[in-house]
C-alpha cells in the first residue's frame, strides 16, 4: 500500500544511466529514430509542400543512389568530408579544438593552384604533383603550427584562434585569385589548355585518385591514433595534461607536432580538391567541410572507418536535399528542414543509448 | 507506535544505479536528540542513503517518514522545507561573498532580504551553539574548518532539525575535529537530529550514541555505541574479523636516498607554498610527512618527482645504490630522471587527474610511464597486458576487464592499479600522496602491507597521510609541514599525536637542525 503511494508521488520523469547498452539495443534506437524521423519529415511535407512524401523520399534516395554517376559523385564528395575528419581527429582527440580545418585547406589549396599554375608549364608531372603535394601540406601545416604554438606559448584560446585563422585564409585566397585572373571576369579553370597538375582520370573519373588517398588516410590514421606511441600520447593529452607532465610527456611538444599533423592533411585535402575535383581554387572551395568535419569526427569518437559511415549519411542528406530542390523546384530551405530533422533524430538518439528514461511507477515491472 | 519517534526514517529504500545496486531494502531511523553514527565501507552507499533525503537522489522503491508522516523528496529545496539539512563534503559557497551574504543566499524568497537581520540572527546561532565564526570574513580568507562551520550555520539558519554530516572530520585537524564534536554535542542537547558519516571508528566511538552500518549497499544492523568496540564495528563493516594492527619493523641498515636542501616552492601567484625545506629520506624506512591539507604536502612530492617548479638555491640530491656520485634533480623533467635510470615511483593525490588516465583500461595505464621504451614507432602492448593481468591477480584487482576504463572501477580498484603500477617499477624512492584516502578498510592495510614491504626491501617510502593514527602507527620519522615549513621531524615511536596536531597548527620558534 505504501509502496504504491510513494510511487504515485514520483516525479514523472526521471533519467537514469545506462551501462553499456548490447549491440541490438543499439541499432534498434537508431533505427527507431531514422523511422520516427522520416515519420516527422513526412507530417512536414505532406501538410506544408502538400507533396507525397513516399515521392519526395524516393527522389531523395535517387540522388545518391539514382544513377552510378550520382552514387560516384557521392563518393567524390564522401572522400573529400571524410579527408577533413580524419585531419582533426588528433587534434580533437588531443582536446585542441581545431575550428580552422576550413583556412587549412584553403591555403593549401591555394599553395596547390599557384604551383600549378606558375610551374606547370615547366616541371614533369610527376614532379609537378609531388610539388603541389608538398607545398600544400607545407602550407596546411603551417596555418596548424600558428595556434598551436601560441597556445602552448601563451595559453591562447584555441577556438577563436584558429576561427581568425580561417579569415585570413580566406583573404588571402581572394587576393590571389584576383592576382591570377587578372583582366578575366573570374578565375576559372586553371590550366585549361595543358591540364597541367589536374590528376588523371582512373576508372573514367579524375576523383579516383581522391577517393585512394583517403582509403589509404583512413586506414593510416586509424593506426596512427589507435597503434603508435604518438597516438598514445595524444590520448594521454587529451584526457588529462597533469597525467601527461606525471607521464613525462612534452605537452608542448605533442600539441604542436599534432596540429601540424593536422594542419598537414587538411592542407593535403585542399590539393586533393584542386587537383582532383575543382581544378580552380576559391573563397568557397572548403564549402564549410572544415566545420561538417568537426561533427564527423566527433559523432565517430575518432574512430575514422565509422568517420566513413557519418560522412556518407552527410552528404547522402545533403545531396538528397538538393535533389528534392530542384526535381520540385522547392525552395532549398525546405529541403533543408528535411534533412535537418533526420539528422536531428539521428543526434538525438545518442542519449537514448546512453541514458534510459524511467515513467513514474515503471520501474515496479522494469525490476 | 515506535515509528513515530523518529526524526527521519526510511523504511525498505533501494536504489539502483544501472546495474549497480547502491541500497537494497535499508531501513534506518534517527531520534530527535540523537547522534547516529553511518558507517561502512566505500561503496557500501551511505552517501547514496544520505542524498535521498536530503533530496538530491528519489528512491526507486520505500518510503522516507519525517516526524512519523510519509513524505516526497524531490529536491534539496523540499528537504529543507521539510528540516533536513545536509553539509556535503564539498562546500557549496560563493568565494567572494562574506558568511552573512552566504547565509542570506539560502534564505526563503517570503523574508525580505536585510543583511542586518540576517547578521544578527546567525551571531544568535553562532552563540547558541558556540561556533567560532566570524561573520564578517570573506569565504576565500576562511580554512576549510571555517568553511565548514559556515555551512553548518547556513543550514541551521534555514531552521533544520535533522543534519546530515558526509565525513566533516575527513579535513580536519585533531583540534578542529574536537571543535566540531563539541557543537556537535551542543546541537544533540538542543534536541536535534545528527547523521554524521565517518569512517573513523574511534570518532564513532567518541561521539554518537548509536552506529549503523551498511555493507555493500544493504544495513546490516545497529548498535548502541555504548556496546561497540573498534574490533566490533570494523567485524560487522567487512563481515569478518580484520587484524587492526599497522606491522612496523625497525628500518635495517638505513641508507641516505634523498638529500633535500632549502626547498622552495612558489605558486604561480607568487606565494610561497614550500619555504627552505631541508631533510633526508633513508632508504629502508617510512618517513611520514603530516601537515593540514594544502601546507606544501603537494609540491614537495612534485618538486622531487621533477614535476614543480623550484626557487634558486633549491638542492635534491639522489643517492643511487649503484653509482657512488649523488645525482642532482633539480632542474630534470620527469623524462629525464626516469631516463637516467632513477627508479622513482610516485603516487599522487589525484589518481584520476595524474596517476592515471580515465579513460584507458588497465593495460594502457600500464603503459604510462614506459611506453616510450623501445624504437619502434608502435606501442607494445603485450608486456602492459600481461603486468596488469599480474596486478589484477595479486592485488586482486575487480574490473570486468583489463580494458574497462578505470574511471569506471571503484575508488579502492583504481587505486590498486595506480599502487601496483608503480611498485611493479621497482622504485628506489617511493612516494605515496594520501595512498588510502577514500579506501575501505580492507583496501587500507593491504596498501599498509604493500609499503612495509617496500621497505623490508630498502625501499625509501615518503608517507604523505592525513590520518595521525597510522601515520604514528606506520612511520619510522613523521615531518609535520606547517605553512609551508618543516616545523620539526618526530621519531614516529615517540611522538604523540597532539604533539604532531599541535605542529600542525602553529610553527615552532626553534631552528631546524
Amino acid at each position: 500500500m505504501s509502496q504504491s503511494i510513494t510511487a504515485a508521488h514520483a516525479p514523472l520523469l526521471r533519467i537514469a544511466r545506462r551501462e553499456g547498452a548490447t549491440l541490438p539495443q543499439k541499432i534498434a534506437v537508431r533505427a527507431g529514430a531514422i523511422l520516427l524521423a522520416l515519420v516527422v519529415d513526412a507530417l512536414f511535407i505532406f501538410f506544408v509542400t502538400g507533396l507525397n512524401p513516399l515521392a519526395v523520399y524516393g527522389v531523395m534516395w535517387g540522388g545518391t543512389f539514382g544513377t552510378s554517376v550520382r552514387f560516384s559523385w557521392m563518393l567524390r564528395d564522401l572522400s573529400i568530408l571524410l579527408c577533413v575528419g580524419i585531419a582533426l581527429a588528433p587534434a580533437f582527440k588531443m582536446r585542441f579544438w581545431n575550428c580552422g580545418g576550413e583556412g587549412q585547406i584553403l591555403i593549401g589549396g591555394l599553395a596547390a593552384a599557384l604551383i600549378m599554375v606558375y610551374q606547370g608549364n615547366n616541371l614533369p608531372a610527376p614532379a609537378l604533383f609531388a610539388a603541389m603535394a608538398l607545398g600544400s601540406i607545407a602550407a596546411g601545416a603551417l596555418w596548424g603550427f600558428v595556434p598551436a604554438w601560441f597556445k602552448s606559448r601563451w595559453g591562447t584560446n584555441e577556438t577563436l584562434f584558429t576561427l581568425m585563422m580561417n579569415y585570413v585564409a580566406t583573404s588571402i585566397v581572394a587576393c590571389m585569385t584576383n592576382i591570377m585572373r587578372g583582366q578575366a571576369s573570374s578565375l576559372g579553370t586553371l590550366n585549361k589548355a595543358t591540364k597541367a597538375g589536374w590528376f588523371p582520370i582512373v576508372l573514367g573519373q579524375r576523383y579516383t585518385i581522391n577517393i585512394i588517398v583517403v582509403i589509404v588516410l583512413t586506414f593510416l590514421m586509424y593506426a596512427y591514433l589507435k597503434y603508435s606511441k604518438q597516438g598514445y600520447e595524444i590520448s594521454v593529452v587529451g584526457e588529462s595534461q597533469n597525467t601527461a607532465r606525471y607521464a613525462g610527456i612534452n605537452v608542448r611538444k605533442v600539441t604542436i607536432r599534432t596540429m601540424l599533423i593536422s594542419g598537414a592533411v587538411c592542407g593535403l585535402c585542399g590539393f586533393l580538391i584542386v587537383a582532383g575535383k575543382d581544378q580552380t581554387i576559391s573563397t568557397t572551395s572548403a564549402g564549410g567541410r572544415g566545420f561538417t568535419a568537426i561533427i564527423v569526427a566527433w559523432l565517430a569518437k575518432f574512430n575514422t572507418f565509422y568517420m566513413a559511415l557519418i560522412s556518407f549519411l552527410l552528404v547522402f542528406l545533403e545531396r538528397g536535399a538538393s535533389e528534392i530542390a530542384s526535381a520540385y523546384s522547392l525552395n532549398e530551405y525546405a529541403a533543408d528542414i528535411i534533412t535537418g530533422v533526420i539528422l536531428f533524430f539521428i543526434l538525438g538518439s545518442e542519449f537514448f543509448i546512453n541514458y534510459r528514461v524511467i515513467l513514474r511507477g515503471a520501474n515496479k515491472e522494469g525490476k | 507506535m515506535a515509528q513515530t519517534e523518529y526524526a527521519v526514517q526510511l523504511n525498505h529504500v533501494t536504489k539502483t544505479f544501472g546495474p549497480v545496486v547502491a541500497n537494497r531494502d535499508v531501513s534506518l531511523g534517527v531520534r530527535s536528540g540523537e547522534i547516529l553514527a553511518l558507517l561502512g565501507e566505500n561503496g557500501s552507499g551511505k552517501t547514496t542513503l544520505m542524498n535521498m533525503i536530503a533530496g538530491i537522489y528519489f528512491p526507486d522503491e520505500g518510503e522516507i517518514l519525517v516526524g512519523g508522516k510519509e513524505v516526497t523528496i524531490r529536491s534539496p529545496k523540499d528537504a529543507l522545507e521539510l528540516g533536513i539539512g545536509m553539509i556535503h563534503q564539498h562546500f557549496k559557497l560563493v568565494d567572494v561573498f562574506t558568511a552573512t551574504e552566504n547565509i542570506a543566499l539560502s534564505m526563503g524568497h517570503e523574508e525580505k532580504f536585510d543583511l542586518k537581520r540576517v547578521h544578527d540572527r546567525a551571531r544568535a546561532i553562532c552563540e547558541k551553539y558556540q561556533f567560532a565564526l566570524d561573520l564578517d570574513q570573506k569565504v576565500y580568507e576562511m580554512s576549510v574548518s571555517q568553511k565548514q562551520t559556515l555551512e553548518i550555520v547556513k543550514v541551521l539558519y534555514r531552521g533544520a532539525d535533522i543534519l546530515i554530516l558526509d565525513e566533516p572530520t575527513a579535513v580536519l585537524t585533531p583540534q578542529e575535529t574536537e571543535r566540531l564534536f563539541t557543537v556537535i554535542r551542543n546541537m544533540k542537547a538542543d534536541g536535534k537530529a545528527v547523521i554524521i558519516i565517518t569512517h573513523k571508528l574511534h570518532e564513532v566511538l567518541a561521539i554518537s550514541d548509536r552506529v549503523a552500518i551498511l555493507r555493500k549497499g544493504e544495513y546490516v544492523g545497529d548498535i548502541a555505541t555504548a556496546d561497540a568496540t573498534e574490533e566490533s564495528l570494523t567485524e560487522m563493516m567487512v563481515g569478518e574479523k580484520v587484524e587492526l594492527n599497522i606491522d612496523r619493523p625497525a628500518p635495517v641498515n638505513p641508507v641516505k636516498r634523498l638529500d633535500i636542501q632549502h626547498l622552495s616552492v612558489r605558486s604561480p601567484e607568487g606565494v610561497t607554498v614550500l619555504d627552505d625545506a631541508t631533510f633526508q629520506v633513508y632508504g629502508g624506512e617510512i618517513l611520514g610527512i603530516a601537515g593540514i591539507s594544502g601546507n606544501g604536502q603537494k609540491e614537495l612530492l612534485e618538486a622531487i618527482a621533477g614535476l614543480q617548479p623550484v626557487e634558486p638555491g633549491t638542492s635534491i640530491q639522489f643517492f643511487s645504490p649503484d653509482v657512488v656520485d649523488p645525482v642532482q634533480l633539480v632542474g630534470k623533467s620527469p623524462k629525464a630522471i626516469c631516463e637516467a635510470g632513477i627508479h622513482l615511483s610516485f603516487v599522487p593525490e589525484d589518481r584520476l587527474g595524474m596517476g592515471l588516465v580515465g579513460s584507458m583500461g588497465m593495460t594502457d595505464n600500464m603503459m604510462l610511464k614506459s611506453y616510450g621504451k623501445g624504437h619502434s614507432p608502435l606501442v607494445d602492448r603485450k608486456a602492459p597486458h600481461d603486468l596488469a593481468a599480474t596486478i589484477k591477480e595479486e592485488l586482486g584487482v575487480v574490473t570486468p576487464d583489463l580494458n574497462t576504463p578505470v574511471s569506471r572501477l571503484s575508488g579502492g580498484n583504481v587505486q590498486k592499479v595506480l599502487v601496483g603500477r608503480e611498485l611493479a617499477a621497482d622504485p628506489i624512492v617511493l612516494m605515496t600522496a594520501y595512498a588510502v584516502r577514500g579506501l575501505d578498510i580492507n583496501t587500507s592495510y593491504t596498501i599498509y602491507r604493500l609499503l612495509n614491504e617496500q621497505k623490508k626491501n630498502g625501499v625509501a617510502v615518503l608517507y604523505v597521510g592525513e590520518d595521525l593514527d597510522v601515520l604514528l602507527e606506520l612511520c619510522d620519522r613523521i615531518l609535520v609541514l606547517c605553512g609551508g615549513r618543516v616545523n620539526g621531524i618526530l621519531d614516529g615511536r615517540t611522538a604523540t599525536k597532539e604533539e604532531v596536531g599541535l605542529r600542525m597548527t602553529q610553527l615552532i620558534k626553534e631552528e631546524q637542525a
